[in-house]
């Protein structure tokens, strides 16, 4: 026995780590995407003469990647679950057509057609998860049914044509901004003390959370780390505010995005549901017989994204300002890049809500960053489809090499 | 006798092989005689796999340091293709067929008789049907591989060795996953073998088989040979095997325990159960067995006889259709139509495949103990990350689960470990009565004796246990209480002092 607690003791050593380095080197899965990310932006604002980072193109980065990132928070799920969802860019689509013919033609009032399709998103969810949840119907089978169908809906509700302008208020859902609460106008200051709230909120959770992790012993972060890590997040989120302060402020879909991107953090990190969607997608049998109502938790996870695509249709149906029989078309391919480049794995159980998030800008600052370059669509898709490979590539080369 | 040891077909010598930090083999020598069985035997983690694998090339030469002679020859493989080539053939554990194919299909796969790429089909399956007499398989070479069991499966895979011309036959744990029958028609097949003039290397834990067919053993422990012992010179006694392998002596394999049987926990009555998708068949017929506080009640029985489906109907009608019958707890008929409900009337279950349905592997001790009980540390739905941290330790300390942390994820623990957190994860939903489907399947003999001590424990606070195994010493060594099922229906039950293996075998045969 006391040869077996020497081993132990033994293994226990090696999983303290000491130095920055070999910190970083235990955690580049975590960090990698975002360096990456940072990697990619100082690329282009170098070769774009600093246009990427001018206020007004980091706004509208923000609004043109907004419904990817929001759709990837509800693929991140369904792909943690073990599943995929190929109708999303169908239903953002669908969605936003019939938004536009209850708004434009039936003249309905915007308060009562934005819940209304969210529902009709979330009965969309759910009658796919159903066949995925209670027939066991392969979900790659029914969403690409799903993706027909909702793509021909889509024509038959608009009849071919687009429809638009939206009353103003229908608009503000994507390109309304939060006003100035001292009316100073530029800078926004609601911004600037929006943006050092959030970096000031993030640093305490870091703390607490490390100041816990302390209190167990199972802190493995180096404290220099630590500082700098928080601090260069607080310093950029501050940074990025006042740069969008200075032209008109947060956009409300900005305000949106953060705050489920902050929810569903929250639900897949802190709550039962998210725990036992990632125990129904690393293993459903054992999940089942742990009593885990596996197929009430797929069933939901669809409904979810259900509801998530169709408020990204809703947003980019806004943005655009009518609805248009293409709107909406292969996002399902931008968002579910977005999921694996942020380190999902396509076997389920594995991912992280800001790996999405990641993901999604990465993705967002490559379009954006090669349109200004004027690099023609053809080697844009060329590039995006070996940057995914790349950080599949690299999540699987990490994984071999630790086990 | 004496001439086998003259001539050696393999001498492995002074193997010494690393792994960044550890060293797992250390100076071993492997001698194995023309035209005998070796046994090779050590704990899990002791080096016996590493071993066949630098043998085999999976570990090509140059990786390791040592010398091995085949045949008289020096030789360094860089791959199972050279290996196999000269005659050397590894039967895995868990079987490389491919289920979809047909045997003839298997036995030739990479190998096919074919003139240009075209397959010859008559040829093939002739030939195959007779690789098939030869290990005693009645079954078409047409016939699908899933069609088999895993008995079968095995023989096919030892019909595949044989045409590729094997000399040196290594089977890893050959009957780990085989029925009492089956392994001794597999023993049986190694000794005809051997008649012929094939020299097999045989791992296993199973003593009793070892010291049936082997003519030497090997032990290993550690990374290091610790004897040879030449069977015919001397007779070997299975307690000096478990010595060497374990290092130190286990008077009794059994923990010691002196029942305290209280009152009846679980009572099943009447209990039927149809298969899943056969409709017609029924799979458990007017099963009835009852369970008492402090008892460890063990279901004997063979592959295939119900035992799993029994327990897994059971535990939130997991298994089959149709169920009726009645279960009680303590005099009072609980529902236990789903795994929430039957956990929540007092039930556990213990899977019989703790890789496939009892723990998620990417996850962490941690979260693996919680899972079937979150509500527990949660308020809301919110999980209170410290009281689960403090849970999983409590538990780690409690089962004595080796591993550095309880962040770490299951699948680097051993075998024996994850059954500890499995055995972790039912514990803390706090059940009446546990059902174990084989809990020491595939774990060394150490971490046995452990999972034997944690049972007495439970048995001991006065829970009730009930033990399904196929290794009927373990049932003997550690129940109070045996039922016996064959087909379906609860053939017999013995009490635990005069239960012995010809009186279960016999009630098996008779009903």
């Amino acid at each position: 026995m006391t040869e077996v607690s020497a081993r132990e003791r033994e293994t226990a050593a090696e999983g303290a780590v000491v130095s920055i380095g070999s910190h970083l080197k235990n955690h580049l899965r975590d960090y990698g995407m975002l360096l990456a990310l940072v990697v990619i932006m100082a690329f282009f604002q170098v070769v774009t003469d600093g246009t990427l980072m001018r206020p007004v193109n980091l706004t509208n980065l923000i609004l043109q990647n907004s419904y990817i990132v929001i759709m990837a928070l509800g693929m991140l799920l369904v792909i943690v679950a073990g599943h995929i969802d190929l109708s999303v860019g169908s239903v953002v689509g669908f969605v936003g057509a019939v938004a536009a013919v209850l708004l434009v033609q039936y003249q309905l009032p915007t308060l009562v057609v934005i819940p209304a399709c969210l529902i009709l998103g979330i009965l969309i969810g759910a009658a796919q998860g159903y066949w995925i949840a209670y027939w066991r119907i392969p979900s790659f089978i029914v969403t690409l049914a799903g993706m027909l169908v909702f793509r021909g809906l889509t024509l038959w509700v608009l009849q071919g044509q687009s429809v638009g302008p939206f009353p103003r208020g229908f608009q503000l859902l994507s390109t309304g901004f939060i006003p100035d609460a001292f009316g100073i106008g530029r800078p926004n200051v609601t911004a600037i003390l929006l943006g050092a709230a959030t970096a000031a909120i993030l640093v305490y959770m870091a703390m607490r959370n490390r100041r816990r992790h302390m209190k167990y012993g199972i802190e493995d972060e180096p404290f220099s780390f630590f500082l700098a890590k928080n601090g260069l997040i607080a310093a950029a989120i501050v940074f990025l505010s006042y740069m969008l302060a200075t032209y008109r402020g947060f956009p409300n879909v900005l305000i949106t995005m953060a705050v489920l991107t902050a929810a569903y953090t929250f639900l897949t990190n802190s709550t039962t549901v998210g725990r036992r969607i990632y125990a129904l997608g690393g293993n459903e049998k054992a999940a089942k017989l742990s009593g885990i109502p596996t197929e009430r938790l797929t069933f939901l996870t669809f409904a979810n994204m259900g509801m998530l695509a169709a408020l990204a249709g809703l947003i980019f149906a806004a943005r655009l300002n009518t609805a248009t029989p293409k709107a909406g078309v292969a996002f399902e391919l931008d968002v579910i890049a977005a999921v694996f480049i942020g380190g999902a794995s396509m076997s389920g159980g594995v991912g992280k809500i800001v790996g999405a998030v990641v993901g999604a800008f990465i993705m967002g600052v490559m379009n954006n960053g090669m349109s200004i370059l004027g690099i023609g669509i053809d080697y844009q898709q060329v590039i995006k489809g070996l940057v995914l490979l790349a950080a599949v590539i690299f999540d699987v080369y990490n994984k071999n090499k630790s086990t | 006798m004496k001439n086998i040891h003259m001539q050696a077909i393999l001498e492995m010598q002074g193997i010494t092989k690393s792994f960044p930090g550890v060293k797992a083999l250390d100076d071993v020598n492997l001698t194995v005689a023309r035209g005998e069985i070796h046994a090779l035997v050590g704990e899990n983690g002791a080096g016996k796999s590493t071993l066949m694998k630098v043998l085999s090339g999976v570990y090509p030469h140059g990786s390791y340091d040592g010398d091995i002679v085949f045949e008289g020859k020096s030789v360094a493989f860089s791959g199972i293709s050279d290996s196999e080539r000269d005659g050397i053939i590894i039967i895995h554990q868990e079987l490389a067929l491919v289920p979809l194919l047909s045997i003839a299909e298997n036995i030739f796969l990479g190998n096919e008789i074919a003139k240009g790429g075209i397959v010859d089909w008559p040829e093939t399956n002739a030939r195959t049907e007779e690789l098939l007499k030869t290990v005693g398989l009645r079954e078409k070479p047409v016939t699908r591989v899933d069609a088999l069991g895993v008995g079968k499966q095995q023989l096919v895979e030892i019909a595949k060795a044989l045409s590729k011309k094997v000399k040196l036959l290594i089977l890893d744990e050959p009957t780990a996953a085989l029925q009492e029958n089956d392994s001794q028609k597999l023993l049986d097949l190694l000794l005809e073998l051997k008649a012929e003039g094939i020299s097999s290397v045989l791992i296993s834990h199973k003593l009793n088989e070892v010291s049936r067919v082997a003519d030497s053993i090997t032990v290993l422990r550690d990374g290091k040979t610790v004897s040879t012992l030449d069977c015919h010179s001397q007779k070997i006694s299975e307690e000096r095997i478990i010595r060497d392998m374990v290092g130190r002596d286990m008077a009794h394999r059994y923990p010691e325990r002196t029942p305290e049987i209280g009152e009846t926990l679980l009572e099943v009555a009447d209990w039927n159960v149809w298969h899943p998708l056969q409709t017609e068949r029924q799979v458990i017929r007017d099963a009835s067995f009852r369970v008492a506080a402090g008892e460890v009640v063990g279901i004997a029985g063979l592959m295939g006889s119900g035992r799993t489906e029994l327990a897994m109907s059971l535990f939130g009608k997991s298994y089959g259709r149709n169920i009726s019958g009645t279960v009680k707890l303590r005099g009072k008929e609980i529902d236990v139509s789903t795994v929430g409900r039957a956990v929540a009337n007092g039930l556990a279950y213990v899977t019989e495949d703790r890789k496939a349905l009892g723990l998620v592997l990417e996850e962490d001790v941690m979260r693996n103990t919680t899972l079937a009980n979150l509500a527990r540390v949660s308020r809301n739905g919110v999980i209170d990350n410290a009281e689960e941290r403090q849970v999983a330790e409590r538990y780690r300390k409690a089962l004595g689960v080796r591993t550095p942390s309880v962040f770490q994820k299951v699948m680097n623990l051993s075998g024996g470990n994850q059954q500890k957190v499995v055995l972790s994860k039912w514990l803390f939903t706090e059940p009446d009565v546990l059902i174990l489907d084989e809990p020491t399947r595939g774990i060394d003999v150490g971490a046995k004796f452990e999972i034997y001590t944690i049972i007495n424990e439970l048995a001991g606070q006065g829970k009730g246990v009930v033990m399904i195994s196929s290794e009927m010493p373990e049932l003997l060594g550690m129940c109070d209480r045996i039922y016996v099922m064959n087909e379906g229906a609860i053939a017999g039950e013995l009490a635990g002092s005069e239960a012995n293996q010809e009186k279960i075998m016999s009630m098996i045969v008779r009903s």
